[in-house]
Protein backbone atom coordinates (compact mmCIF):
# COMPACT_ATOMS: atom_id res chain seq x y z
CA UNK A 1 0.00 0.00 0.00
CA UNK A 2 2.71 2.42 1.08
CA UNK A 3 4.88 1.51 -1.98
CA UNK A 4 1.98 2.15 -4.34
CA UNK A 5 1.33 5.48 -2.68
CA UNK A 6 5.03 6.39 -2.79
CA UNK A 7 5.34 5.50 -6.48
CA UNK A 8 2.30 7.56 -7.40
CA UNK A 9 3.41 10.47 -5.22
CA UNK A 10 6.83 10.39 -6.90
CA UNK A 11 5.08 10.54 -10.27
CA UNK A 12 3.00 13.56 -9.17
CA UNK A 13 6.13 15.21 -7.79
CA UNK A 14 8.01 14.75 -11.07
CA UNK A 15 5.15 16.06 -13.18
CA UNK A 16 4.86 19.07 -10.90
CA UNK A 17 8.53 19.88 -11.38
CA UNK A 18 8.21 19.61 -15.16
CA UNK A 19 5.12 21.82 -15.10
CA UNK A 20 6.77 24.48 -12.95
CA UNK A 21 9.84 24.48 -15.20
CA UNK A 22 7.66 25.01 -18.25
CA UNK A 23 5.79 27.81 -16.49
CA UNK A 24 8.97 29.55 -15.43
CA UNK A 25 10.47 29.23 -18.89
CA UNK A 26 7.32 30.64 -20.46
CA UNK A 27 7.49 33.87 -18.40
CA UNK A 28 11.11 34.23 -19.52
CA UNK A 29 10.13 33.70 -23.15
CA UNK A 30 7.23 36.17 -22.91
CA UNK A 31 9.58 38.85 -21.54
CA UNK A 32 12.14 38.08 -24.21
CA UNK A 33 9.42 38.42 -26.85
CA UNK A 34 8.47 41.81 -25.36
CA UNK A 35 12.01 43.18 -25.19
CA UNK A 36 13.06 41.91 -28.64
CA UNK A 37 9.70 42.38 -30.37
CA UNK A 38 9.92 38.71 -31.31
CA UNK A 39 6.43 37.77 -32.47
CA UNK A 40 7.37 34.21 -33.35
CA UNK A 41 8.50 33.76 -29.81
CA UNK A 42 5.23 35.30 -28.61
CA UNK A 43 3.38 32.65 -30.64
CA UNK A 44 5.51 29.97 -29.06
CA UNK A 45 4.56 31.24 -25.59
CA UNK A 46 0.89 31.06 -26.52
CA UNK A 47 1.35 27.53 -27.85
CA UNK A 48 3.32 26.43 -24.77
CA UNK A 49 0.42 27.38 -22.55
CA UNK A 50 -1.60 24.50 -23.99
CA UNK A 51 1.13 22.13 -22.86
CA UNK A 52 1.10 23.68 -19.37
CA UNK A 53 -2.66 23.21 -19.17
CA UNK A 54 -2.30 19.57 -20.15
CA UNK A 55 0.12 19.07 -17.25
CA UNK A 56 -2.39 20.55 -14.86
CA UNK A 57 -4.97 18.03 -16.04
CA UNK A 58 -2.55 15.11 -15.77
CA UNK A 59 -1.52 16.01 -12.22
CA UNK A 60 -5.11 16.64 -11.18
CA UNK A 61 -6.19 13.22 -12.50
CA UNK A 62 -3.36 11.52 -10.62
CA UNK A 63 -4.23 13.32 -7.38
CA UNK A 64 -7.89 12.33 -7.68
CA UNK A 65 -6.82 8.75 -8.35
CA UNK A 66 -4.60 8.85 -5.26
CA UNK A 67 -7.38 10.19 -3.07
CA UNK A 68 -9.85 7.62 -4.42
CA UNK A 69 -7.60 4.59 -4.14
CA UNK A 70 -5.07 5.27 -1.40
CA UNK A 71 -7.07 7.27 1.16
CA UNK A 72 -4.12 9.48 2.01
CA UNK A 73 -3.94 10.92 5.53
CA UNK A 74 -1.62 13.15 7.55
CA UNK A 75 1.25 14.70 5.59
CA UNK A 76 0.29 12.71 2.47
CA UNK A 77 -3.17 14.24 2.55
CA UNK A 78 -1.82 17.75 3.06
CA UNK A 79 0.64 17.30 0.22
CA UNK A 80 -1.89 15.97 -2.29
CA UNK A 81 -4.46 18.61 -1.38
CA UNK A 82 -1.86 21.39 -1.60
CA UNK A 83 -0.46 20.16 -4.90
CA UNK A 84 -3.94 20.51 -6.37
CA UNK A 85 -3.86 24.16 -5.36
CA UNK A 86 -0.27 24.71 -6.46
CA UNK A 87 -0.97 23.46 -9.98
CA UNK A 88 -3.91 25.79 -10.22
CA UNK A 89 -1.61 28.72 -9.32
CA UNK A 90 0.94 27.49 -11.86
CA UNK A 91 -1.78 27.27 -14.50
CA UNK A 92 -2.81 30.86 -13.75
CA UNK A 93 0.81 32.01 -14.02
CA UNK A 94 0.87 30.29 -17.39
CA UNK A 95 -2.19 32.30 -18.44
CA UNK A 96 -0.50 35.55 -17.39
CA UNK A 97 2.53 34.72 -19.56
CA UNK A 98 0.19 33.99 -22.44
CA UNK A 99 -1.53 37.35 -21.84
CA UNK A 100 1.85 39.11 -22.00
CA UNK A 101 2.64 37.34 -25.29
CA UNK A 102 -0.71 38.43 -26.74
CA UNK A 103 -0.08 42.02 -25.61
CA UNK A 104 3.37 41.92 -27.26
CA UNK A 105 1.58 41.17 -30.54
CA UNK A 106 -0.93 43.94 -29.91
CA UNK A 107 1.86 46.51 -29.40
CA UNK A 108 3.33 45.21 -32.65
CA UNK A 109 6.13 47.01 -34.46
CA UNK A 110 5.48 50.40 -32.87
CA UNK A 111 8.61 51.69 -31.16
CA UNK A 112 8.46 51.74 -27.35
CA UNK A 113 7.60 55.08 -25.80
CA UNK A 114 10.45 54.65 -23.34
CA UNK A 115 13.12 52.10 -22.49
CA UNK A 116 11.64 49.44 -20.18
CA UNK A 117 13.41 49.30 -16.83
CA UNK A 118 11.00 48.57 -14.00
CA UNK A 119 8.86 46.08 -15.94
CA UNK A 120 11.82 43.73 -16.59
CA UNK A 121 12.80 44.21 -12.92
CA UNK A 122 9.31 43.12 -11.89
CA UNK A 123 9.61 40.10 -14.17
CA UNK A 124 13.00 39.14 -12.72
CA UNK A 125 11.69 39.21 -9.15
CA UNK A 126 8.48 37.38 -10.06
CA UNK A 127 10.44 34.63 -11.84
CA UNK A 128 12.82 34.40 -8.90
CA UNK A 129 9.85 34.10 -6.52
CA UNK A 130 8.32 31.30 -8.56
CA UNK A 131 11.65 29.50 -8.73
CA UNK A 132 12.19 29.83 -4.97
CA UNK A 133 8.66 28.71 -4.14
CA UNK A 134 9.26 25.46 -6.01
CA UNK A 135 12.73 25.04 -4.47
CA UNK A 136 11.13 25.49 -1.06
CA UNK A 137 8.62 22.78 -1.98
CA UNK A 138 11.36 20.38 -3.07
CA UNK A 139 13.53 20.97 0.00
CA UNK A 140 10.74 21.56 2.53
CA UNK A 141 12.49 24.85 3.33
CA UNK A 142 10.36 27.09 5.57
CA UNK A 143 12.93 29.92 5.70
CA UNK A 144 12.94 30.14 1.92
CA UNK A 145 9.14 30.28 1.94
CA UNK A 146 9.17 33.28 4.26
CA UNK A 147 12.00 35.03 2.42
CA UNK A 148 10.19 34.57 -0.89
CA UNK A 149 6.84 35.84 0.33
CA UNK A 150 8.53 39.08 1.46
CA UNK A 151 9.65 39.75 -2.11
CA UNK A 152 6.04 40.22 -3.17
CA UNK A 153 6.20 43.70 -1.58
CA UNK A 154 9.07 44.65 -3.90
CA UNK A 155 6.99 43.66 -6.92
CA UNK A 156 4.00 45.62 -5.62
CA UNK A 157 6.16 48.72 -5.09
CA UNK A 158 7.63 48.48 -8.58
CA UNK A 159 4.14 48.07 -10.01
CA UNK A 160 3.01 51.23 -8.23
CA UNK A 161 5.93 53.09 -9.77
CA UNK A 162 5.28 51.68 -13.24
CA UNK A 163 1.62 52.57 -12.86
CA UNK A 164 2.33 56.16 -11.78
CA UNK A 165 4.83 56.69 -14.54
CA UNK A 166 2.59 55.26 -17.27
CA UNK A 167 -0.45 57.24 -16.14
CA UNK A 168 1.63 60.41 -16.35
CA UNK A 169 2.79 59.50 -19.85
CA UNK A 170 -0.77 58.59 -20.79
CA UNK A 171 -1.97 62.15 -20.20
CA UNK A 172 0.73 63.70 -22.34
CA UNK A 173 1.03 61.25 -25.25
CA UNK A 174 -2.17 60.74 -27.18
CA UNK A 175 -0.37 58.83 -29.92
CA UNK A 176 0.89 56.14 -27.56
CA UNK A 177 -2.31 55.67 -25.57
CA UNK A 178 -2.82 52.06 -26.69
CA UNK A 179 0.78 51.12 -26.04
CA UNK A 180 0.72 52.69 -22.60
CA UNK A 181 -2.39 50.73 -21.69
CA UNK A 182 -0.71 47.58 -23.01
CA UNK A 183 2.36 48.19 -20.87
CA UNK A 184 0.13 48.78 -17.86
CA UNK A 185 -1.54 45.43 -18.50
CA UNK A 186 1.86 43.74 -18.70
CA UNK A 187 2.75 45.27 -15.33
CA UNK A 188 -0.52 44.02 -13.93
CA UNK A 189 0.08 40.50 -15.26
CA UNK A 190 3.54 40.44 -13.68
CA UNK A 191 2.14 41.65 -10.39
CA UNK A 192 -0.39 38.81 -10.50
CA UNK A 193 2.36 36.28 -11.26
CA UNK A 194 4.14 37.36 -8.07
CA UNK A 195 0.83 36.96 -6.17
CA UNK A 196 0.45 33.39 -7.43
CA UNK A 197 4.06 32.62 -6.48
CA UNK A 198 3.16 33.92 -3.00
CA UNK A 199 0.15 31.59 -2.96
CA UNK A 200 2.42 28.67 -3.82
CA UNK A 201 4.69 29.63 -0.92
CA UNK A 202 1.69 29.62 1.42
CA UNK A 203 0.70 26.11 0.23
CA UNK A 204 4.27 24.90 0.73
CA UNK A 205 4.24 26.28 4.26
CA UNK A 206 1.02 24.36 4.93
CA UNK A 207 2.51 21.13 3.57
CA UNK A 208 5.52 21.48 5.85
CA UNK A 209 3.93 22.86 9.01
CA UNK A 210 0.33 21.67 8.82
CA UNK A 211 -0.95 25.17 9.54
CA UNK A 212 -1.53 28.36 7.63
CA UNK A 213 1.20 30.97 7.62
CA UNK A 214 0.43 34.05 9.71
CA UNK A 215 2.16 37.35 9.06
CA UNK B 1 -24.49 14.57 35.32
CA UNK B 2 -24.34 18.00 33.86
CA UNK B 3 -20.66 17.88 33.19
CA UNK B 4 -19.24 17.71 29.71
CA UNK B 5 -17.46 14.40 30.17
CA UNK B 6 -19.40 11.18 30.53
CA UNK B 7 -16.27 9.22 31.40
CA UNK B 8 -13.00 10.26 32.99
CA UNK B 9 -10.23 7.74 33.10
CA UNK B 10 -7.23 8.41 35.31
CA UNK B 11 -3.97 6.50 35.32
CA UNK B 12 -5.58 3.24 34.25
CA UNK B 13 -3.27 0.22 34.16
CA UNK B 14 -4.20 -3.29 33.17
CA UNK B 15 -2.10 -6.44 33.46
CA UNK B 16 -2.64 -9.85 31.92
CA UNK B 17 -0.49 -11.75 34.40
CA UNK B 18 2.92 -10.06 34.09
CA UNK B 19 2.14 -8.41 30.79
CA UNK B 20 1.05 -4.82 31.07
CA UNK B 21 -1.54 -4.24 28.32
CA UNK B 22 -2.57 -0.69 29.35
CA UNK B 23 -0.10 1.83 30.69
CA UNK B 24 -1.24 4.88 32.58
CA UNK B 25 -4.23 5.72 30.42
CA UNK B 26 -5.62 9.22 31.03
CA UNK B 27 -8.52 10.22 28.85
CA UNK B 28 -11.78 12.13 29.09
CA UNK B 29 -14.71 10.98 26.97
CA UNK B 30 -17.20 13.68 26.07
CA UNK B 31 -20.92 13.21 26.37
CA UNK B 32 -22.97 12.85 23.16
CA UNK B 33 -19.90 12.49 21.03
CA UNK B 34 -18.48 9.62 19.04
CA UNK B 35 -14.99 8.75 20.22
CA UNK B 36 -12.93 6.45 18.01
CA UNK B 37 -10.08 4.30 19.25
CA UNK B 38 -7.52 3.35 16.61
CA UNK B 39 -4.16 1.64 16.57
CA UNK B 40 -2.44 -1.51 15.31
CA UNK B 41 -3.47 -4.97 16.48
CA UNK B 42 -2.41 -5.62 20.05
CA UNK B 43 -2.12 -1.93 20.93
CA UNK B 44 -4.66 -2.20 23.75
CA UNK B 45 -7.62 -0.38 22.22
CA UNK B 46 -10.08 -3.27 22.61
CA UNK B 47 -8.71 -4.08 26.05
CA UNK B 48 -9.29 -0.45 27.00
CA UNK B 49 -12.83 -0.51 25.60
CA UNK B 50 -13.59 -3.58 27.69
CA UNK B 51 -12.35 -1.92 30.86
CA UNK B 52 -15.17 0.61 30.48
CA UNK B 53 -17.85 -1.93 31.36
CA UNK B 54 -15.57 -4.35 33.18
CA UNK B 55 -15.69 -7.07 30.57
CA UNK B 56 -12.09 -7.90 31.48
CA UNK B 57 -13.27 -9.07 34.90
CA UNK B 58 -14.23 -12.34 33.23
CA UNK B 59 -10.66 -13.08 32.21
CA UNK B 60 -8.42 -14.94 34.65
CA UNK B 61 -5.28 -13.25 35.82
CA UNK B 62 -6.35 -9.73 34.91
CA UNK B 63 -5.43 -6.93 37.29
CA UNK B 64 -6.74 -3.41 36.85
CA UNK B 65 -5.81 -0.29 38.77
CA UNK B 66 -6.57 3.37 38.29
CA UNK B 67 -9.96 5.07 38.05
CA UNK B 68 -12.77 4.87 35.54
CA UNK B 69 -15.27 7.51 36.56
CA UNK B 70 -18.72 7.31 34.96
CA UNK B 71 -20.43 10.58 35.84
CA UNK B 72 -19.42 10.61 39.53
CA UNK B 73 -19.12 6.90 40.06
CA UNK B 74 -15.93 4.87 40.08
CA UNK B 75 -17.05 1.82 38.13
CA UNK B 76 -14.49 -0.44 39.80
CA UNK B 77 -15.63 0.53 43.29
CA UNK B 78 -19.06 2.05 43.58
CA UNK B 79 -21.43 0.08 41.36
CA UNK B 80 -22.54 -3.51 40.83
CA UNK B 81 -21.96 -5.17 37.47
CA UNK B 82 -25.62 -5.44 36.49
CA UNK B 83 -26.16 -1.70 36.98
CA UNK B 84 -22.92 -0.86 35.23
CA UNK B 85 -23.77 -2.95 32.17
CA UNK B 86 -27.18 -1.28 32.04
CA UNK B 87 -25.52 2.11 31.84
CA UNK B 88 -22.68 1.07 29.58
CA UNK B 89 -23.86 -1.19 26.75
CA UNK B 90 -21.74 -3.05 24.28
CA UNK B 91 -21.90 -4.12 20.65
CA UNK B 92 -19.38 -6.62 19.38
CA UNK B 93 -17.51 -7.22 16.15
CA UNK B 94 -19.52 -10.26 15.19
CA UNK B 95 -23.27 -9.80 15.57
CA UNK B 96 -24.26 -12.05 18.46
CA UNK B 97 -28.05 -12.18 18.69
CA UNK B 98 -29.40 -14.63 21.26
CA UNK B 99 -30.83 -17.79 19.68
CA UNK B 100 -34.37 -16.63 20.27
CA UNK B 101 -36.93 -14.44 18.52
CA UNK B 102 -36.26 -10.90 17.36
CA UNK B 103 -38.74 -9.66 19.97
CA UNK B 104 -37.14 -11.64 22.80
CA UNK B 105 -33.69 -10.35 21.91
CA UNK B 106 -34.73 -6.77 22.53
CA UNK B 107 -37.02 -7.57 25.48
CA UNK B 108 -34.33 -9.60 27.22
CA UNK B 109 -32.53 -6.73 28.91
CA UNK B 110 -35.60 -4.85 30.16
CA UNK B 111 -37.00 -8.16 31.50
CA UNK B 112 -33.75 -8.84 33.32
CA UNK B 113 -34.12 -5.41 34.88
CA UNK B 114 -37.59 -6.29 36.15
CA UNK B 115 -40.05 -5.01 33.55
CA UNK B 116 -42.85 -7.55 33.26
CA UNK B 117 -45.82 -5.69 31.76
CA UNK B 118 -46.33 -7.01 28.24
CA UNK B 119 -47.60 -3.76 26.75
CA UNK B 120 -44.64 -1.88 28.21
CA UNK B 121 -42.22 -4.47 26.88
CA UNK B 122 -43.78 -4.33 23.42
CA UNK B 123 -43.45 -0.57 23.43
CA UNK B 124 -39.80 -0.81 24.43
CA UNK B 125 -39.13 -3.36 21.68
CA UNK B 126 -40.85 -1.25 19.04
CA UNK B 127 -39.15 1.96 20.14
CA UNK B 128 -35.68 0.51 20.16
CA UNK B 129 -36.04 -1.37 16.90
CA UNK B 130 -37.09 1.97 15.43
CA UNK B 131 -34.07 3.71 16.96
CA UNK B 132 -31.85 1.05 15.42
CA UNK B 133 -33.61 1.62 12.08
CA UNK B 134 -34.64 -2.03 11.90
CA UNK B 135 -38.36 -1.81 12.71
CA UNK B 136 -39.66 -1.53 9.14
CA UNK B 137 -37.67 -4.57 8.12
CA UNK B 138 -38.76 -6.85 10.98
CA UNK B 139 -42.11 -5.60 12.28
CA UNK B 140 -43.97 -8.45 10.52
CA UNK B 141 -41.75 -11.18 11.88
CA UNK B 142 -40.99 -10.22 15.46
CA UNK B 143 -41.53 -13.78 16.62
CA UNK B 144 -39.17 -15.32 14.08
CA UNK B 145 -35.66 -16.33 15.06
CA UNK B 146 -33.12 -13.51 15.10
CA UNK B 147 -30.63 -15.89 13.51
CA UNK B 148 -32.57 -15.67 10.23
CA UNK B 149 -31.66 -12.00 9.80
CA UNK B 150 -28.80 -10.83 7.57
CA UNK B 151 -25.49 -9.87 9.18
CA UNK B 152 -26.26 -6.16 8.97
CA UNK B 153 -29.75 -6.66 10.39
CA UNK B 154 -28.37 -8.82 13.20
CA UNK B 155 -25.92 -6.08 14.10
CA UNK B 156 -28.69 -3.47 14.19
CA UNK B 157 -30.70 -5.88 16.34
CA UNK B 158 -27.75 -6.08 18.74
CA UNK B 159 -27.70 -2.29 18.83
CA UNK B 160 -31.46 -2.25 19.54
CA UNK B 161 -30.85 -4.79 22.30
CA UNK B 162 -28.14 -2.58 23.79
CA UNK B 163 -30.41 0.48 23.58
CA UNK B 164 -33.37 -1.27 25.22
CA UNK B 165 -31.90 -0.93 28.72
CA UNK B 166 -31.41 2.83 28.16
CA UNK B 167 -27.65 3.04 28.54
CA UNK B 168 -25.71 6.29 28.62
CA UNK B 169 -22.66 4.92 26.89
CA UNK B 170 -22.45 2.43 24.05
CA UNK B 171 -19.18 0.64 23.45
CA UNK B 172 -18.67 -0.74 19.96
CA UNK B 173 -15.85 -3.11 19.13
CA UNK B 174 -15.37 -3.03 15.34
CA UNK B 175 -19.12 -3.23 14.80
CA UNK B 176 -18.91 -3.27 11.01
CA UNK B 177 -15.89 -5.52 10.55
CA UNK B 178 -18.02 -8.38 9.25
CA UNK B 179 -20.48 -6.29 7.24
CA UNK B 180 -20.65 -5.30 3.58
CA UNK B 181 -20.35 -1.60 2.58
CA UNK B 182 -24.11 -0.95 2.48
CA UNK B 183 -24.73 -2.55 5.88
CA UNK B 184 -21.67 -0.61 7.14
CA UNK B 185 -23.11 2.64 5.87
CA UNK B 186 -26.42 1.94 7.67
CA UNK B 187 -24.61 1.30 10.95
CA UNK B 188 -22.53 4.46 10.51
CA UNK B 189 -25.63 6.55 9.83
CA UNK B 190 -27.21 4.98 12.88
CA UNK B 191 -24.21 5.86 15.03
CA UNK B 192 -24.43 9.44 13.85
CA UNK B 193 -28.11 9.51 14.82
CA UNK B 194 -27.58 7.78 18.17
CA UNK B 195 -24.97 10.24 19.40
CA UNK B 196 -27.73 12.79 20.00
CA UNK B 197 -28.86 10.66 22.95
CA UNK B 198 -25.89 8.47 23.78
CA UNK B 199 -22.14 8.69 24.08
CA UNK B 200 -20.45 6.23 21.77
CA UNK B 201 -16.97 4.80 21.92
CA UNK B 202 -15.94 2.74 18.94
CA UNK B 203 -12.89 0.63 18.20
CA UNK B 204 -12.23 0.49 14.49
CA UNK B 205 -9.47 -0.74 12.24
CA UNK B 206 -10.69 1.52 9.47
CA UNK B 207 -9.22 4.98 9.69
CA UNK B 208 -11.69 6.06 7.03
CA UNK B 209 -14.50 4.92 9.28
CA UNK B 210 -13.03 6.76 12.25
CA UNK B 211 -12.77 9.82 10.00
CA UNK B 212 -16.37 9.52 8.81
CA UNK B 213 -18.14 9.03 12.10
CA UNK B 214 -16.11 10.21 15.06
CA UNK B 215 -15.69 13.60 16.70
CA UNK B 216 -12.52 12.71 18.55
CA UNK B 217 -9.98 9.98 17.99
CA UNK B 218 -7.46 8.38 20.31
CA UNK B 219 -4.43 6.65 18.82
CA UNK B 220 -3.17 3.70 20.89
CA UNK B 221 0.24 2.11 20.60
CA UNK B 222 1.74 -0.58 22.85
CA UNK B 223 -0.75 0.05 25.62
CA UNK B 224 -0.43 3.83 25.64
CA UNK B 225 -2.44 6.68 24.21
CA UNK B 226 -0.02 8.47 21.89
CA UNK B 227 -2.40 11.18 20.75
CA UNK B 228 -5.99 12.16 21.45
CA UNK B 229 -7.57 15.04 19.57
CA UNK B 230 -10.29 16.16 17.23
CA UNK B 231 -10.61 13.58 14.48
CA UNK B 232 -10.16 16.09 11.66
CA UNK B 233 -6.95 17.34 13.27
CA UNK B 234 -5.57 13.89 14.01
CA UNK B 235 -6.01 12.71 10.43
CA UNK B 236 -4.81 15.86 8.67
CA UNK B 237 -2.17 17.26 10.97
CA UNK B 238 -1.25 14.93 13.82
CA UNK B 239 1.01 16.34 16.50
CA UNK B 240 3.01 13.18 17.17
CA UNK B 241 5.35 11.57 14.67
CA UNK B 242 4.18 8.10 15.71
CA UNK B 243 0.62 9.04 14.79
CA UNK B 244 1.73 10.45 11.44
CA UNK B 245 3.70 7.28 10.72
CA UNK B 246 0.72 5.10 11.57
CA UNK B 247 -1.96 6.98 9.64
CA UNK B 248 0.25 7.30 6.56
CA UNK B 249 0.95 3.58 6.63
CA UNK B 250 4.63 3.82 7.47
CA UNK B 251 4.16 1.06 10.07
CA UNK B 252 1.41 -0.98 11.67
Amino acid sequence: MRDLLNDKLAEVHELLLVMSTLVEENINLAMEALLNKDFELADKVIKNDELIDSYEEKIEDLCIELIATQNPLGSDLRKIFSIQKIISDLERIGDHSENIAIIVKVIGEEGLIKPLIDIPKMADIAIDMLHSSISAYIDGNVELVIETIKKDDEVDLLYEEVYGELIELFNDNKKYKNQILSLLLIGMNLERIADHATNICERVYYIIKGERIIF
Amino acid sequence: MGNKNVLEINNLNLFYGDFQALKGIDIEIERNQVTALIGPSGCGKSTFLRTLNRMNDLIDNVKVNGNVILDDIDIYKDINLLDLRKRVGMVFQKPNPFPMSIYENVAYGPKAHGIKNKATLYKIVEENLKKAVLWDEVKDRLNKSALGLSGGQQQRLCIARALAVEPEVILMDEPTASLDPIATLKIEELINELKKKYSIIIVTHSMQQAGRISDKTAFFLMGEIIEYSKTSKLFSNPKEKKTEDYITGKFG
